[in-house]
């Protein structure tokens, strides 16, 4: 995995099953500003549900709910992980 | 934070009353909130649907009275935010401010929320309040919540938001009786609407001391959930004073302080470029000049979404409670079987090969029965009316042409019956959350997969499928390549060229024939092609970023067979109303086409060689036959002789290349209104009548028979039909667009004919190289 050291997290450096929290979102335009609306803002708590398939997109489960988002929008999102978990 | 003198948006001014002088209730809210499904509650059958001008949004709007008072309902696109990045989406925004075309503006909003997704769906509801509108919650899914063990006090909720919150569920309808008398009452109560609820104005039209009251953390004045700094509000206030007076010079109508506030936080978006369109490119300068006036490292967009989900869990806390922890939901369990690697796929190709083959097979016998019952009725007339211009315009042109619109019914039917179905159970995300990786390959999404799957069957219900793709850009390409689909219509030709013309050999001996690999290689045609042209119109002209694929997956449930029967009645109505007239018109003036100028010379010579055969031949089946020749020949006459056919021998030289006479050509552009056609206009040329199946064998043989005319000097008396002759056909009617109801069809969906027209010419060209190539590449052989 691509993570760890120097490298900012991301949720697209998730396993199914990790548990994050969002520190903000990169990147400006309409596809930012959807993930910004659809809740991915600082503090909201996620988990990394699974992959696709074919390995992309994935499901993630945001604050309640369950969505889906392809890896490159994924790789917009800085997350750090939560406390004890993942 | 200060309350604001401004831009408090200006008072919610008086509307002009739709014709029937009916309040506007509009029904807004996220997708998968159960919008519809209320909405289908609330209008029933009353519903009509349309398209606002100019955009591919559906409008859908319904009358109902309750309480003795008259409303009218208009169902809003799904939507997440206000904030708009596409003119389709701008349209919720403009119909709430009153600024659509022909919509009157509300007079009360119905916000539909999802309860069991509190805090997502009341971002909607924070920008709503905003607009000065009245507002009725209905919290929606109340089941569901409870199941997942959410508790939630709608009356205190109420309290805080200061509007009217109820508790429903809408697929049983449950609690509706008590939203439509708050509807009913937020209507009538003296300030239109605006004082319901708790006796509270929503957050955005209150001054501090009203709120008084109300118990627990209250909403402040606007900017309320998205409470930007002073300055900043000044900043935007101002923005707006310098703005409006040019604006509605420009535009005959007020700006309103929200579109300010959009054009300032959606860089590049909606509300930004109609001012811009309106005022001229200075103004983003000074929109640029306010941005940077916002300071701080948190952009616009992030810091609105941060604010207001801050406003939400403000409100809901100590509203709704969680017990239970988040243990699996049932929900998470099926998604565990049908999002699986293998399992959920196998179930995926499963679904897909049922749904395929129930509109490509099951329809068939109902298809066969509507055409059999258009038949005998045009045969019917036949036999009551003289020969004439009239009986062939009323059995040729209009019967035929009514069969051929409701011929296409089935197999729309059938489609959204399961897509109805796959989407109310919370499906249809998943297929898209499976099929993404394969469909971003041609640069589409995932959305994409059933509508083109669907254009192997027809391409007619596949366009119209095409409805769930937002994206404005992956939806116009599904709608451009789905026709290049094989549709069964196509079977028919396919059928008796293979049959008559690709000899009957083994391929790998004892498993593929030849003539099943042609058909496979035809279909392959259409997907390669597809494909391509997906991709190549995703890059050139709907070139533009890929679609942000950010999707709800909703939990499952019941699909409820109300809101299916209802969208099944939808769906067959506005083909009928829409796609259904354009497609009779055009099967009439075909029709014309093919009928006139009926020279009298010709019916005289016919009826010469008549008398010469009941005059010289001998009595009895004989005579018969001969008569029977006769009027099959005389159709054949007339039909040479129509605008068609001369239309057919002034172009031959375009389709001489594709090893193609004047009888082919000709019967290539009367099929015009469907492909199909070609088999009977074939039979009516070469003197069979328009009856022949592609099954006949008479058909056969005498297409086999058919030759080049004596004096044609290259060709002369060789066959007419060669293999590359009959490959360039069949190839060239695998990727023209010879189909009046999918043209029609691309209209309504678009909203324009120049789309219709496009996707019709650059098939037409793909269709013209593709036979080219086949038959000069085959003649080389």
């Amino acid at each position: 995995m691509p993570t760890m050291n120097g490298h900012q997290l991301t949720l697209k450096d998730l396993q199914p099953g990790d548990e994050a929290r969002v520190l903000r979102c990169s990147g400006d335009g309409a596809v930012f500003q959807r993930l910004c609306e659809m809740g991915f803002v600082e503090g909201a708590p996620l988990r990394m549900v699974r992959y696709a398939p074919f390995g992309d997109p994935v499901e993630v489960e945001l604050s309640h709910y369950h969505l889906s988002l392809r890896k490159a929008e994924a790789g917009m999102i800085e997350v750090e992980r939560r406390a004890g978990e993942g | 934070m200060q309350p604001m003198s401004s831009p408090v948006p200006r008072p919610f001014a008086p509307r002009e009353r739709t014709r029937s002088g009916a309040p506007t209730v509009l029904v807004v809210g996220n997708p998968n909130a159960g919008k519809t499904t209320i909405f289908n509650r609330l209008t029933g059958l009353s519903q009509k649907v349309g398209n606002y001008p100019g955009v591919t949004v559906e409008k859908k709007e319904g009358e109902r009275a309750i309480d003795g008072l008259t409303m009218r309902f208009v169902d809003l696109p799904g939507t997440y935010s206000l904030a708009a990045h596409s003119p389709d989406e701008m349209v919720a925004v403009d119909v709430l401010l009153g600024h659509q075309e022909g919509e009157p503006g509300p007079d009360l909003v119905l916000q539909i929320v999802d309860a069991s997704n509190l805090e997502r769906n009341l971002y909607l509801l924070s920008q709503v309040l905003e607009l000065g509108v009245p507002v009725v919650v209905a919290l929606n899914m109340m089941d569901i919540a409870r199941a997942r063990g959410i508790a939630i006090d709608a009356a205190g909720l109420s309290r805080r938001l200061g509007v009217p919150v109820v508790p429903v569920e809408g697929h049983r309808g449950r609690g509706m009786a008590e939203l439509e008398r708050s509807i009913a009452r937020a209507l009538r109560s003296p300030a239109g609407g605006r004082a319901a609820g708790a006796g509270a104005p929503p957050a955005a039209c209150r001054e501090p001391a009203d709120v008084a009251g109300s118990d627990g953390p209250v909403s402040p004045p606007r900017p309320g959930a998205f409470p930007l700094d002073a300055g900043m509000e000044a900043r935007l206030a101002r923005l707006h004073d310098e703005l409006a007076p040019a604006f509605e010079k420009a535009r005959g109508r007020g700006l309103h302080s929200f579109e300010v506030l959009r054009a300032v936080v959606d860089r590049g978006g909606l509300a930004e470029r109609r001012l811009s369109d309106a005022l001229g490119a200075g103004c983003l300068e000074r929109i640029e000049a306010v941005r940077r006036g916002a300071g701080g490292s948190t952009p616009l967009p992030a810091l609105e979404a941060r604010l207001r989900y801050a406003w939400v869990r403000q409100h809901l806390d100590g509203c709704v409670s969680r017990h239970g922890g988040p243990g699996v939901t049932w929900s998470e369990r099926i998604d565990r079987v049908l999002t699986h690697r293998f399992l959920g796929l196998t179930i995926f190709a499963a679904l897909m090969l049922l749904v395929f083959q129930s509109i490509f097979a099951w329809a068939r016998p109902i298809m066969d029965a509507i055409d059999g019952a258009f038949a005998a009725l045009g045969g019917g007339v036949e036999a009551l009316l003289p020969e004439g211009a009239l009986r062939s315009l009323l059995s040729d042109g209009v019967i035929a042409g009514v069969g051929m619109v409701v011929v296409f019914l089935p197999q729309i039917l059938i489609l959204f019956f399961f897509i109805g179905l796959l989407e109310d159970c919370g499906y249809m995300a998943r297929a898209a959350f499976l099929m993404d990786k394969v469909m971003q390959k041609c640069g589409l999404s995932g959305k994409s997969f059933i509508p083109m799957l669907s254009g192997f069957a027809c391409a007619v219900p596949g366009i119209m499928a095409t409805r769930v793709i937002e994206d404005r850009r992956d939806r116009f390409a599904t709608i451009l390549v789905t026709p290049l689909m094989s549709c069964s219509a196509r079977l028919p030709v396919y059928a008796i060229f293979i049959g008559t013309f690709i000899p009957r050999r083994d391929v790998i001996p004892g498993v593929l024939g030849l003539q099943a690999f042609t058909l496979f290689a035809l279909y392959g045609l259409g997907i390669t092609t597809a494909v391509a042209m997906a991709w190549l119109f995703r890059k050139t002209l709907l070139r533009g970023a890929k679609a942000p694929f950010v999707l709800e997956l909703p939990s499952y449930k019941w699909p409820s067979v109300r809101g299916v029967l209802l969208r099944l009645y939808d769906r067959a109505r506005a083909f009928l109303l829409r796609a259904g007239t354009t497609i009779l018109a055009i099967a009439i003036v075909v029709w014309a086409l093919a009928y006139f100028p009926r020279s009298p010379e010709i019916g005289a010579e016919i009826r010469e060689e008549r008398e010469r055969i009941l005059r010289e031949a001998p009595e009895g089946a004989e005579m018969q036959a001969l008569l029977a020749a006769l009027e099959a020949r005389e159709g054949g006459a007339y039909l040479r002789d129509s605008f068609f056919g001369r239309a057919g021998q002034a172009v031959e030289p375009v389709f001489r290349p594709l090893g193609w006479d004047w009888r082919i050509s000709m019967a290539a552009l009367a099929s015009f209104p469907a492909r199909e056609v070609i088999v009977a206009t074939l039979g009516t040329i070469f003197g069979l009548g328009g009856e022949a199946g592609e099954e006949s064998q008479a058909l056969r043989d005498s297409l086999r028979r058919a030759a080049w005319p004596d004096s044609d000097p290259a060709m002369g008396g060789a066959p007419l039909f060669s293999v590359p002759a009959a490959l360039s056909i069949m190839v060239f009617f695998a990727l023209c667009c010879q189909c009046g109801a999918t043209v029609a069809t691309i209209r309504r969906e678009t909203s324009s004919w120049g789309w219709a027209w496009f996707a019709f010419g650059y098939m037409t060209v793909l269709a013209y190289a593709g036979a080219l190539v086949t038959y000069q590449v085959g003649m080389m052989f």
